[in-house]
């Protein structure tokens, strides 16, 4: 169910971290349309990316993120860098991908 | 009994230290742990986070004036201060004000984008922690339809 797609460009010295990641995202504020109850809160709230497994960027969310989260970035690199993109959720579940900056 | 209140004192002074130096190996506890997330007004987010940023033209903040649509609000935050070591994204009128905090690592930009939800009008603040020190931005953007409704 869930996806990532994680793509890494390599501009000079530059490398743009582009990252979208399929999750529902929901507050525990919202009802359900039809039942009418609320929708437990289901959320990630940590999502790290490391370039050649030396962190580079770590997001703490909270649940304003919007449903399906995009995420962008910049840091010094060069193409051929290993990325790795990983997340959790405030169930415990969990994913990650991989690109290299191209 | 002086010298019982030297050593407590002494023991005081070692945990606050031990603390800091917790704090600076890994910010996220001191700076974004749960409670500031939890945290229902801007100013129990800024007493959860232990900050009171000052105000700064050099933290920048891009959204749009008008949101159509309060589910998806496009917002990058970045800065132009030295040594940016974390950003923050506030949004004063949700729920819980703290949206996210991106914590910068080697060689990253202090600049991050992401998409978050507005449930109505309001300010959008951006944190940026440099060193000990804190600055902040904001900028207004108009909800038409909320994003947090079923």
């Amino acid at each position: 169910m869930a996806s990532i797609k994680l793509k890494a460009k390599a501009d000079g010295d530059t490398v743009e971290v582009k990252a979208l990641i399929e999750h529902p995202m929901d507050t525990g504020q919202a009802k359900d349309k039809k039942t009418g109850e609320l929708i437990p809160a289901h959320y990630i709230t940590e999502v790290a990316v490391t370039a050649n497994d030396k962190a580079v960027m770590t997001a703490n969310w909270g649940t304003a993120i919007s449903k399906n989260p995009y995420l962008s970035f910049s840091y010094t690199g060069k193409a051929g860098d290993k990325l790795k993109l990983s997340w959790k959720d405030n169930k415990g579940e969990s994913d990650s991908a991989e690109a290299d900056a191209a | 009994m002086k010298r019982r209140t030297f050593l407590q004192g002494t023991l005081a002074a070692g945990a606050a230290g031990l603390a800091a130096s917790a704090g600076l190996l890994a910010p996220r506890m001191v700076f974004a742990d749960g409670s500031a997330f939890d945290a229902k007004s801007m100013d129990d987010v800024l007493k959860a986070m232990a900050i009171t940023p000052e105000e700064s033209d050099k933290v920048k903040i891009k959204a749009p004036e008008i949101a159509e649509n309060g589910a998806v609000v496009p917002v990058t935050v970045s800065s132009e201060l030295e040594g940016v070591t974390e950003l923050s994204i506030l949004v004063a009128n949700n729920p819980t004000p703290l949206a996210a905090t991106f914590i910068l690592g080697e060689g990253a930009k202090p600049e991050a984008s992401t998409r978050i939800k507005m449930g109505k009008t309001s300010d959008v603040v951006a944190i940026a922690k440099a060193g000990d020190k804190t600055y902040s931005a904001k900028q207004n953007v108009k909800v038409t339809i909320g994003g947090c409704g079923g």
